[in-house]
């Protein structure tokens, strides 16, 4: 079992909670991990990405290499484009379809999408939409993660309990909300591929 | 208490048997507590941060009583770690790479001092320059300094070093480097601990002249340093760290240092490399695996993560009777990380890639954030200095250095901590009145106070902002030596108090704040304003922490 991720987005938007519930779930599972950040100047508002290589065996790269990734994770459309060197042929994208646009020159939202729906495996989702359906914004993320779980060969079971974990100190509710979340977007992602 | 005693045990227990997920620089910390660190000292440095973030976020740390605030610069960081050494302790002192020119002075006569408790100087270089002015090889400053160098491929091998370095500072009497790039410091992997060594306790150097380097003393000082040099050959030889590891096919030799080694397995996925390669991860290179390799070779190639410092040596000016591949021929880039694709490249392996990225993807460079003081100083400057030509506007390092980039276009160089002050200075001594100088207020205390007396000394007409937003922010929001103290040290330093104007960098104050630059622009001496709002991040960190101290009520 292989699996390398690519999380993509915009500084300040979160992207190392969904690193992190990924990473948990795989070490629990017994799996190796290397996860590699980015910190410092890219953080403010710029593009940011995170890798995530989960593996059965011991994994020397901490980079994924080029043109290799299973999975591009993206919290804004843009952001997912950006990474498709590094995506493998047979490699899904999914993505959030809300747009960060604090450039003054973001394309046209449309053709962006226009783009996205090229990609022979793509999953495309208002992730802000259905986190506010389930109850909070906030839980944007979640969904995406739920979005992706489909493709990461990690159990859904194990997925929850790092969830509950990451966030107990948050209290139940944000718990529950995120599990919901997460659903929510698992929901979407086997609707599509089925 | 005896509950909590015992649950504390077992808790330490259960976490010395299972793996740990760490970055590569909260390895370095993990790895450093655990073998009896007495002290860290360190500045704010992307990519090194976390190493001291760590110590200081640890209970483990507070338990041992482990100093670990923040100093106000590599140097004063450097110098305290060599004090703790010199008491017998073993301290480590944590910078990026660019923090080792700040504290070179201390770090090159370390390697004459010498140690006495275990003294590791951590520098992690930015290959790539993801938050860095230039991408320099910290291995040189080893190589300078004549002190051995540990370069780690993983975050299993940066914690097993920590021990190790701690263990050749003392036997040998040495500084350490310990040197690390971005990939490693940043990334997470599973790491097991090593069983906990008790602190040093104080004991003094036991010749009371080691650490006088007055000439006569530093001259046989230096003498045996070089004698040292066959003891820290041996210790690359010996220490397991670098490894031969013999392949069928001698073609090609491969020699690859740090990190980059993991890159070349990738391209293996049975891990089996079919030429010898030779692991380097210890410095001074060790001589008797180089040879063993070039005499079972026809070719080298050879894989370094920074400039090429072991392909220059190997080849020397001439490059005689060597074939050798790396960086200086074109096998691989001369700048920049490496990865696995360009090592595949290198090897004549298949490269591979995805998609190309769709044209309409555009750039989305770092900013400052929505409601940062930054903002409202720099409309504020830009209007006061629209009435004359524009290029007179020196700046610094850190978050406001975004200045530079639109909408602002707001300053004109920057180059080293402390160097607006210095080269406003030097511009204004020669006839470019006004100049400006932008500066933080952590970068100020860092190596602007000094540029700022030879201003005053001068009586150099320079406007000095230093943009107090109480942190250092870059970096992620780091207690500031500055804070409270700013005015203070400028008087303290000779500017005239009627010169020393702090503003609330705020839409509203807008007009006010642009008329009290202009103000100080017109004078021909030394002026300093201080803009002063808290950083938005530390500020938003605050309240969410003072919220979930006082749950609202429902």
């Amino acid at each position: 079992m292989k699996k390398d991720i690519i999380l993509a987005g915009v500084g300040g938007q979160g992207i190392l909670s969904i690193a992190a519930s990924i990473g948990l779930t795989a070490v629990d599972a017994g799996l190796f991990l290397k996860q590699a950040e980015v910190h410092g100047m890219s953080q403010r508002g710029g593009d940011v990405h995170s890798t995530l290589r989960l593996s059965d065996k011991e994994i020397a790269s901490d980079l994924i290499p080029i043109g290799k990734a299973d999975l591009i994770l993206s919290v804004e459309p843009m952001e997912s484009l950006r990474y498709l060197p590094m995506l493998s042929p047979d490699g899904w994208l999914i993505t959030n379809t809300t747009a960060i646009e604090n450039i003054p020159n973001y394309p046209g939202i449309d053709e962006v999408m226009a783009e996205i729906e090229k990609i022979p495996n793509h999953i495309a989702l208002d992730a802000e939409e259905v986190a506010i359906e389930v109850g909070s914004s906030r839980s944007a993320n979640m969904v995406i993660l739920g979005a992706a779980s489909p493709f990461l060969d990690l159990k859904v079971e194990d997925l929850e309990n790092s969830i509950r974990k990451l966030f107990s100190r948050k209290g139940e509710k944000v718990v529950d909300l995120n599990l919901q979340a997460m659903h929510a977007g698992r929901k979407i992602a086997l609707d599509k591929v089925s | 208490m005896t509950s909590i005693s015992r649950s504390k045990l077992t808790n330490k227990l259960q976490f010395h048997t299972q793996k740990l997920l760490l970055l590569g620089d909260e390895a370095i910390a993990q790895a450093a507590i655990d073998a009896g660190l007495s002290g860290i000292f360190a500045y704010p440095g992307t990519p090194s941060t976390e190493i001291t973030e760590y110590v200081q976020h640890s209970q483990e740390a507070s338990d041992k009583n482990i100093r670990s605030a923040w100093s106000a610069n590599e140097k004063t960081a450097m110098e305290a770690a060599l004090g703790a050494s010199y008491a017998g302790k073993r301290a480590m002192v944590c910078m990026k790479h660019v923090g080792l020119n700040v504290a070179a002075d201390a770090f090159v006569n370390a390697g004459m001092t010498g140690a006495n408790g275990g003294l590791i100087v951590v520098s992690a270089d930015d290959p790539s320059m993801h938050s860095s002015q230039n991408e320099q090889d910290s291995r040189f400053y080893g190589k300078f300094a004549m002190i051995p160098t540990l370069e780690p491929s993983n975050q299993q091998e940066a914690y097993d070093m920590v021990y190790y370095g701690f263990e050749l500072s003392e036997k040998l009497k040495t500084p350490v480097l310990l040197r690390i790039t971005t990939r490693l410091a940043h990334s997470r992997a599973g790491v097991v601990r090593k069983a906990e060594l008790q602190q040093n306790k104080l004991h003094l150097p036991t010749n009371p002249k080691q650490f006088i380097l007055l000439p006569a003393i530093a001259r046989k000082r230096y003498k045996g340093l070089i004698d040292n040099q066959a003891q820290f050959m041996e210790a690359s030889e010996s220490s397991g760290f670098n490894k031969y590891i013999d392949g069928d096919d001698k073609s090609l030799g491969i020699i690859v240092s740090g990190i980059a080694y993991n890159y070349l397995m990738e391209n293996y996925s049975d891990r089996k490399v079919p030429y010898p390669v030779l692991k380097i991860t210890q410095y001074p290179t060790p001589l008797s695996f180089i040879k063993k390799l070039v005499d079972a070779c026809d070719e080298i190639l050879i894989l370094e993560e920074g400039y090429p410092m072991i392909e220059e040596n190997l080849k020397g000016y001439l490059s005689i009777g060597l074939k050798v591949k790396g960086r200086l021929d074109g096998t691989l880039p001369r700048d920049g990380e490496l990865n696995p694709n360009l090592v595949a490249k290198a090897l004549g392996l298949e490269d591979t890639r995805g998609q190309d990225i769709p044209d309409l993807v555009v750039d989305r460079p770092p900013s400052l954030c929505v409601g940062c003081s930054h903002i409202d100083a720099y409309n504020a400057l830009n209007e006061a200095l629209s009435i004359y030509s524009g290029g007179r506007v020196f700046s610094d390092i850190g978050c406001y250095t975004l200045g530079a980039l639109e909408p602002f276009n707001a300053i004109n160089t920057c180059v080293d901590m402390g160097a607006s002050i210095t080269m406003a200075k030097g511009a204004a001594d020669v006839g470019l009145v006004p100049a400006v100088a932008v500066i933080g207020d952590s970068t100020f205390t860092h190596s602007g106070m000094t540029g700022l007396l030879d201003a005053v000394n001068d009586n150099s007409p320079i406007t000095i902002i230093i943009a107090d937003n109480s942190t250092t922010g870059m970096t992620g929001g780091q207690k500031s030596s500055a804070t409270g103290k700013i005015e203070a040290i400028c008087i303290g330093l000779g500017v005239e108090e009627e010169h020393i104007r702090v503003i609330k960098p705020l839409v509203k104050f807008h007009e006010e704040n642009t008329n009290i630059i202009k103000e100080e622009l017109n004078y021909k001496g030394v002026s300093v304003i201080i803009p002063r709002r808290e950083c938005i991040q530390t500020l938003s960190k605050r309240m969410r922490q003072k919220a979930r101290v006082t749950p609202l009520v429902e």
